[in-house]
């Protein structure tokens, strides 16, 4: 158990029963009961979380349909392959499809250059396409989560705004679905977690992580976060934390935690003397002079571009000049390396700005030599050897043996990853 | 910091019937009575909010200029302090249950329908995000990382600028070899994007902001809409 200051003192008691709102996810059911839309049902196999109020959320294991991020795969490309990795990695199916666009609420949030009705058919449209392939929509992106979230309550509260969305979606040939869950990659990562450490080959003991947790995740239609009563008292949502932990790294607190990060939307691509001097005074710099961290992670796309990026132009600044870099990753990317993926051709760390080496450095990854072979790679491509680097260059292999451990089911089917793992 | 009347000095001029009408517009947005319920002016939502950090700027102030239907203030809020809020929605924990940062997405929307010369300042140098969005489907691509854009983000903004293509080749997912857009949409899949911006009026939203970035979405877009049946 991670200890902390807020939870002492305090009975947190997560009761399903006195939550203070309603479970949505019974009126999608009724909604589907009348008619009015289809219910995208979690495949089989899925893992129980709970969530703030104590309520289970099912995490499905497989067979996902990989919602990507814009800022992610155009800015932190290993952000989304280090996700990837992490399924071929355990042999869990997925389909990362082109039928797909942005949820485009960056654009929304900065601009509002939208509306309800376009936000809310942007959505059912992906949602739709992701029905049409069998395959069950997992969201990297903490802005699309969160606002797919607020879409759904939305769509719940106004019947309205249901028609006119049902009518858009019938023009374009594709029937109203919602999900039966909306999941968020890093409650993926978080229920897989144990079998992640089985398969890690690095020693992360000595490595120290401060957490960010990302505002859209859990501040946005906050019932729906996962929390765990081990992690934080509860107080805090336990995804990254509890991933950190699992893989055997120490997590250290601070004090400006509940933060955003600065990224602002549309500070960060048209105002970032805001989005720079929040993330360094606020975040980095807090977490440097109060946990001293070897790297900070998060599990957001605006939160690891705004950290990363903003440390450069602070070390002009007197009062940072001197001081070393925090490197910022997602825990996809922590997680990978720690099981062994390659830093450049899935963690793609070169498009990181702060200085992420002396992190490899301590995790025991010789990043030279992984830098001289990616460079290698690079030479290929140049020469016109090969088009792409493909997957059968960078997968691994299932790993270590099996841990014969089920998880525990939304049905009752006991799942073995790990076996799964073994048959890739 | 101003007093509330010099603060709404600058707006004087304009008649109380119009501010009127814009605050009527913000009250019949469906989502308003989801995001209001009056104000403990309590400001916790003040100590969780980086913008109230470093601007003047208040989401308590916001939610009561609401509440109380103060016109000529929300009239003000409308064209200055809502391009502040960062949308992280921070304000949240409100013990009220109140929703500032959602309120101020009403405003801005309401701003940018109406062609508020405040949003189309804010939006100065955003076009090319708006464009990117509207007409690729993904918000942000990797060419749109480049030196000159991005100096403050030091020498990693000028190497994948200088790379950029061959980056993009390196990494295993078949969906990212894309530099123009951040992954591969399919051209179906845009057509259902641009019909949803139609049928939605969010090109109308940009018509009254951005006339030119209007027009080169018009000619993105009008072919395709046309096969289907959409006047533009």
């Amino acid at each position: 158990m991670i200890p902390h200051e807020s939870a002492v003192g305090r009975a947190f008691k997560r009761d399903p029963e006195q939550a203070p709102t309603e479970d949505v996810r019974e009126r999608v059911l009724e909604l589907e009961a009348q008619g009015e839309w289809i219910v995208h049902r979690v495949p089989d196999d899925v893992v129980l979380l709970d969530t703030k109020y104590g309520r289970k959320k099912k995490i499905p294991l497989r067979h996902t349909w990989h919602h990507k991020s814009c800022g992610q795969c155009g800015h932190i490309p290993g952000y989304s392959t280090s996700i990837f990795w992490l399924h071929r990695k355990l042999g869990l199916d997925y389909d990362d499809p082109r039928d797909q666009t942005s949820c485009t609420a960056w654009n929304y949030y900065a601009s509002a250059t939208s509306n309800s009705a376009a936000q809310a058919a942007v959505a059912v449209r992906n949602f739709a396409a992701a029905y049409q392939t069998g395959y069950y929509p997992i969201i990297h992106c903490g802005t699309s989560y969160g606002h797919y979230k607020e879409v759904r309550e939305e769509l719940l509260r106004h019947p309205e705004l249901r028609k006119e969305v049902r009518e858009i979606m019938a023009k374009l040939g594709k029937p109203l679905v919602m999900p039966e869950e909306i999941v968020h990659y890093s409650e993926w990562v978080y229920a897989i977690r144990n079998e992640l450490a089985v398969r890690k080959v690095l020693d992360l003991s000595t490595i120290t992580v401060t957490v960010h947790p990302a505002c859209h995740y859990y501040k946005l239609v906050q019932e729906d976060a996962i929390y765990d009563p081990d992690i934080y008292g509860g107080q805090r949502t336990a995804v990254v934390t509890g991933v950190a932990t699992a893989l055997g790294a120490k997590v250290a607190d601070y004090s400006t935690w509940f933060d955003c990060c600065g990224f602002g939307f549309r500070h960060i691509l048209v105002q970032r003397d805001f989005s720079r001097s929040f993330a360094v005074q606020r975040k980095i710099n807090v977490m440097r002079e109060e946990a001293n961290p070897d790297v900070t992670l998060t599990h957001d796309t605006g939160c690891v571009t705004t950290l990363d990026k903003s440390q450069f132009a602070a070390k002009a600044h007197e009062q940072f000049a001197g001081k070393p870099d925090v490197p910022v990753m997602s825990e996809a990317q922590f997680a990978a390396l720690a099981l062994g993926a390659h830093p450049y051709r899935v963690a793609q760390l070169h498009w990181h700005a702060a200085d992420y080496r002396p992190l490899l450095e301590k995790m025991g990854i010789d990043w030279q030599a992984r830098w001289a072979e990616f460079e290698a790679d690079l030479e290929r491509l140049r020469r016109g050897e090969v088009q792409y680097l493909t997957w059968d260059e960078v997968d691994a292999g299932p790993g270590p043996a099996p841990v014969l451990k089920p998880f525990e089911t939304a049905r009752g089917v006991a799942v073995v990853v790990a076996e799964e793992g073994r048959k890739a | 910091m101003a007093t509330t009347v010099e603060a709404l000095a600058p707006y004087a001029a304009v008649p109380l019937e119009e501010k009127e009408r814009l605050l009527a517009q913000v009250q019949a947005d469906p989502r308003y009575t989801d995001y209001l319920f009056g104000c403990y002016e309590c400001g916790i939502c003040v100590a969780a909010c980086p913008s109230a950090r470093f601007y003047d700027f208040s989401p308590r102030v916001i939610a009561q200029a609401l509440a109380r239907e103060d016109v000529e203030l929300a009239y003000k809020q409308m064209n200055e302090d809502v391009w502040e809020c960062s949308q992280c929605f921070s304000c949240l924990r409100c013990p009220r249950g109140n929703n500032p940062g959602g309120l101020i997405l009403i405003m801005r929307e309401v701003a940018v329908n109406n062609g508020l010369r405040s949003a189309r300042e804010a939006l100065e140098g955003y076009s090319r995000i708006i464009y990117k969005i509207m007409s690729t489907g993904t918000q942000v691509s990797p060419d749109m990382i480049r030196p000159d854009a991005f100096p403050d983000w030091g020498p990693t903004a000028a190497a994948t600028a200088d790379n950029l293509t061959l980056w993009r080749r390196a990494m295993p997912p078949e969906t990212m070899h894309t530099t123009t857009a951040s992954w591969e949409v399919a051209e179906s899949t845009l057509e259902e994007l641009y019909v949803i911006w139609h049928l939605t009026g969010v090109l109308d939203m940009i018509k009254a902001i951005d006339q030119g970035l209007h027009m080169i979405l018009v000619d993105v877009m009008e072919e395709t809409l046309e096969e289907r049946g959409y006047s533009l």
